[in-house]
């Protein structure tokens, strides 16, 4: 029987050792981009991105054609068999015979793992709607990994919308892996962090705290996770329009936090970091973006099978 | 009080929760069995105070994973001879196949008909099971 080929569609599928190796090879990558550039010549890509996402889709697209491989899809789903009614598994089975990895975007949840068991090619989750975006994850990994050195002995603050965020709460499930981390959530009551969540926390014993106040939770963070209130998420305008700043980090705020924490935002971010705070050299939110392009050049060389230390089997 | 004998052969659900029987009777279709099956109501019990019961007198196969979500806590006793030679007690389904529907309107499971979702039991107090796409959790 054909082994299967693993996928990667929630950031549980690799072990920590896994993550480790992964994000050493992103960081050799990093280091010396130009030793890679041909390491998925002849590989073919497929990115079907069924609702629009500029970022993720320009991020994989990015990293492939760095890797040496060539990419298709679609951002646009009306021009293909779904809109003529063909089911996701069935085009799972038809794309997976053209192309040697999918990258997938749905708007529905559960969908990635959906398309990886009707796939016969590995499929990453470019996120299934509200539900997973796994390489969001890897990329906040490889950031907080790149600037502290370590994913172990941190104290990491979440603030901003922690109910609705799915990268907040994959990072929190994945951060409770490492050694030694602690958490301080900062939200208002309207958005606090959901109880699937802190109840992984309760059961593992990992200490976290909820507050409201952003100031007084600043001074002993190593890292501080800002996010965005998702106008999308609410039933109520009034009710967006009450909790959308109820954060905003200035300058005057970061006066009282460490000179070595860093500020971490999946991005695009609305009001919730003034611009102002671009400038300071702990703001490495920008930087992000760009560690998120070689974690999915690690990660499409580790499902095609060319990272040694992890098997591309499921 | 109305006495019903013991079954020599078949299968007895015992300590089904007072007014339950009657939906467990209709879910195993036991209105289409060609044998004696009894279903007593309001039997009093020193555990439930009043149960139902139901005697089946002919040997069937019984899920126990599905009736173990209708009612967990039932016993399912298997006569033979005029023995009992296996007795079940029925708890929640550590995982549930094809039984249950995501109650989460924004899980694939509805685009696609997907009928053999895979439910994970999650908490036992409140009764309430994972999909295996969403993980969204529903309460039984």
């Amino acid at each position: 029987m054909l082994k299967k080929r693993r996928s990667l569609i929630d950031p549980g599928d690799f072990t920590v050792d896994e993550l480790y190796s992964l994000l050493k090879l992103a960081d050799n990558i990093l280091k010396q981009p130009e030793k890679y550039s041909h390491a998925c010549d002849g590989k073919l890509m497929a990115s079907l991105f069924y609702e629009p996402s500029t970022r993720t889709k320009f991020s994989f697209d990015a990293a492939m054609n760095r890797l040496g491989g060539r990419v298709l899809g679609f951002a646009d789903p009306s021009t293909t068999s779904a809109a003529k009614g063909e089911t996701l598994a069935d085009s799972a089975k038809i794309v997976s015979q053209y192309v040697d990895l999918i990258v997938l975007r749905h708007p529905k949840e559960g969908t990635a793992l959906h398309f990886s068991r009707h796939a016969d090619c590995p499929v990453i989750n470019a996120g299934d709607g509200g539900h997973q975006h796994p390489t969001q994850t890897l990329t906040d990994l490889l950031t907080i990994k790149s600037y502290k050195n370590r994913l172990t002995d941190l104290k990491i603050g979440l603030c901003g919308d922690l109910k609705f965020g799915r990268t907040i709460h994959s990072l929190v499930t994945c951060m409770s892996r490492f050694e030694n981390i602690s958490f301080v959530f900062i939200s208002p009551d309207e958005l606090k962090m959901p109880s699937y969540v802190t109840d992984i926390l309760d059961e593992k014993g990992i200490p976290y705290t909820e507050t409201d106040d952003l100031e007084s939770s600043m001074a002993d963070l190593d890292v501080l996770y800002m996010s965005r209130v998702q106008r999308e998420r609410f039933v109520s305008e009034e009710e967006y329009e009450r909790l959308k700043d109820v954060y905003i980090l200035t300058n005057e705020k970061l006066k009282y936090a460490k000179d070595d924490m860093i500020i971490l935002h999946p991005l695009p971010r609305v009001n919730e970091i003034s611009p102002e705070v671009d400038k300071d050299p702990r703001a490495v939110y920008f930087h992000q973006a760009r560690y998120g392009m070689f974690i999915r050049m690690a990660l499409i060389m580790t499902l095609l099978g060319f990272n040694e230390e992890v098997s591309p089997y499921a | 009080m109305l006495n019903v004998s013991a079954i020599k052969e078949g299968v007895v659900l015992d300590h089904i929760p007072c007014g339950q029987g009657y939906s467990i009777f209709k879910h195993l279709k036991l209105d289409t069995l060609d044998a004696v099956v009894v279903l007593l109501r309001n039997v009093d019990s020193e555990k439930l105070g009043k149960k139902d019961i139901i005697k089946i007198e002919t040997g069937m196969e019984i899920d126990v994973d599905v009736l173990g979500l209708l009612a967990p806590g039932i016993t399912v006793s298997y006569i033979h001879d005029g023995n009992c030679v296996e007795k079940v007690r029925l708890t929640l389904p550590e995982k549930v196949v094809g039984t249950l529907k995501c109650k989460n309107p924004r899980c694939i499971s509805h685009v696609e008909n997907i009928d053999d979702i895979v439910f994970t039991l999650v908490n036992k107090e409140t009764k309430e099971y994972s999909c295996e796409y969403c993980e969204s959790r529903s309460k039984l």
